[in-house]
């Protein structure tokens, strides 16, 4: 599994990705991550429905923004390396463990060729509950209440400080979410224009919500 | 210094790699197993080694799930077995990495018969002493069943059986195989490996492979089938022996 690595390309795709962003929070009983759905290369935007939220397992999701190489590569890596665990072991890794095998491998090509991918991975196991880990391209990992990647994070992060609670239901953390769509959209100068949000509970993964507000016509 | 440049299987003067000859001969001393392709599933049966006393029989799996879509039971030596399961879970995701898409049954089934092969022709190693049924279904949603030998001989079938006493359950299979659906597959199954293993639950694992995933038939129901492919053999047994004197 040979990866190319490094140039200046990818660097401009590093800085530019600072405009992506997702942010999540753990809830007493589920997780929700959000992440926008842009894909931009220089001034072009190439799509607005790119699913940057991935399922690795039956009950964990990565998101991650960066270069869109690396963010295919490593969650499609951290994935199939979850699935290889499961058949060998007959059991799943738990979102702990999945963590730390993901801050390992950005740990371990950091100085070598970096993953430039920032993420957030959450988690709903049985017995444990719902956790999220922040993840940033440096290999620093945390386990956080709430968290958010990318210039909409100064928008976010306030917004989560202010009106954060554990006990919310799923539809009160969605107007949360959607607060900070709408500073996101108001404030930051090149927003992205569409997100989606995923949500993680004991039943697993699946979508919850879109919120477009433009899409490139095909 | 040890060198590994000196190969163990190497040519007879008659042609024969004995060394691979040698490890059928250890697949043919493992317990059995066989495969039964049906009309929308394939079904795996093996032979469980009795267990000793204290020792706990769900750890001495010999059907393997290589993939959401596929599976290997094997017969022969286990722990070489457990080198081949792992090599052929690690293609599997690989595959599924590169491309994007599941393995095709085929393609693990070239690719386990392709690392057999390699052992018999590289310096140090022997060959792997098993052989594998690999079963599951591709895209197409159709079901597949495939053999492959110390050898690296790989080939599909509809039904086959491997290890011991193989060859008495292949003829039978021979005469009785029809492309059955479903619980009817699992029964042929159950009949092919009632032949030569004795009857009881405790003895024999069945899994059955569908488009859904694979699922190991309850303990229950699998006795439940046997009593029922007993009850039938005895009264085959009274009937014809009812014309017989008549």
């Amino acid at each position: 599994l040979l990866r190319a690595r490094g140039c200046s390309a990818r660097r401009r795709h590093a800085i530019m990705s600072s405009a992506e962003c997702c942010f999540g929070a753990a809830f007493k009983d589920f997780v929700l991550v959000a992440a926008d759905k842009s894909q931009i290369f220089s001034i072009i935007v190439q799509k607005t429905d790119e699913d940057k939220v991935s399922v690795i397992d039956d009950d964990k999701l990565l998101a991650c923004v960066g270069p869109t190489g690396d963010r295919e590569n490593f969650t499609g890596y951290v994935g199939k390396n979850l699935a290889l665990y499961k058949f060998r072991n007959g059991m799943k890794l738990s979102t702990r463990a999945a963590g730390n095998f993901i801050r390992s491998e950005l740990a371990t090509a950091l100085r070598k060729g970096p993953y430039q991918v920032n993420m957030l991975l959450g988690g709903c196991d049985e017995g444990v509950g719902p956790e999220l880990y922040w993840f940033d391209y440096l290999a620093a990992m945390h386990k956080v209440k709430y968290a958010a990647h990318g210039y909409a994070a100064n928008f976010c992060l306030s917004l989560l400080d202010k009106h954060y609670r554990e006990d919310m239901s799923v539809d009160e953390a969605m107007d949360l979410m959607d607060m900070c769509f709408a500073q996101i959209r108001n404030r930051l100068v090149v927003s992205p224009p569409n997100f989606l949000v995923k949500i993680v509970d004991k039943d697993g993964c699946r979508l919850l919500a879109h919120r477009d507000e433009r899409t490139v016509v095909h | 210094m040890a060198r590994y440049d000196r190969a163990i299987t190497v040519f007879s003067p008659d042609g024969h790699l004995f060394q691979v000859e040698y490890a059928l001969e250890a697949v043919r001393k493992g317990t059995l197993a066989v495969g039964v392709r049906g009309k929308d599933c394939v079904v795996l049966g093996v032979e469980k080694k009795a267990a000793a006393k204290l020792q706990d029989p769900r750890t001495m799996r010999k059907i393997h799930m290589l993939d959401e879509h596929v599976c290997l039971a094997f017969a022969g030596l286990t722990a070489d077995a457990r080198v081949l399961v792992n090599k052929a879970r690690v293609e599997c995701q690989s595959h599924r990495l590169t491309l994007d898409e599941p393995a095709s049954v085929e393609h693990i089934t070239r690719y386990v018969a392709g690392v057999q092969q390699k052992y018999t022709q590289s310096g140090g190693v022997r060959p792997f002493g098993i052989s594998t049924l690999i079963v599951g279904f591709d895209a197409d949603g159709v079901p597949k069943l495939y053999q492959t030998d110390p050898s690296g001989t790989f080939s599909a079938w509809k039904a086959n059986a491997t290890g011991r006493n193989s060859k008495t359950v292949r003829e039978w299979l021979e005469k009785n195989y029809e492309e059955a659906e479903g619980d009817d597959a699992v029964t042929l199954a159950v009949k092919a490996l009632l032949e030569v293993v004795e009857a009881g639950g405790k003895n024999i694992d069945v899994a059955v492979m569908t488009k859904e995933g694979l699922n190991f038939v309850k303990q229950e129901k699998l006795e439940e089938i046997i009593k029922a492919v007993e009850a039938e053999a005895e009264e085959k047994k009274k009937t014809g022996g009812a014309s017989g004197s008549a």
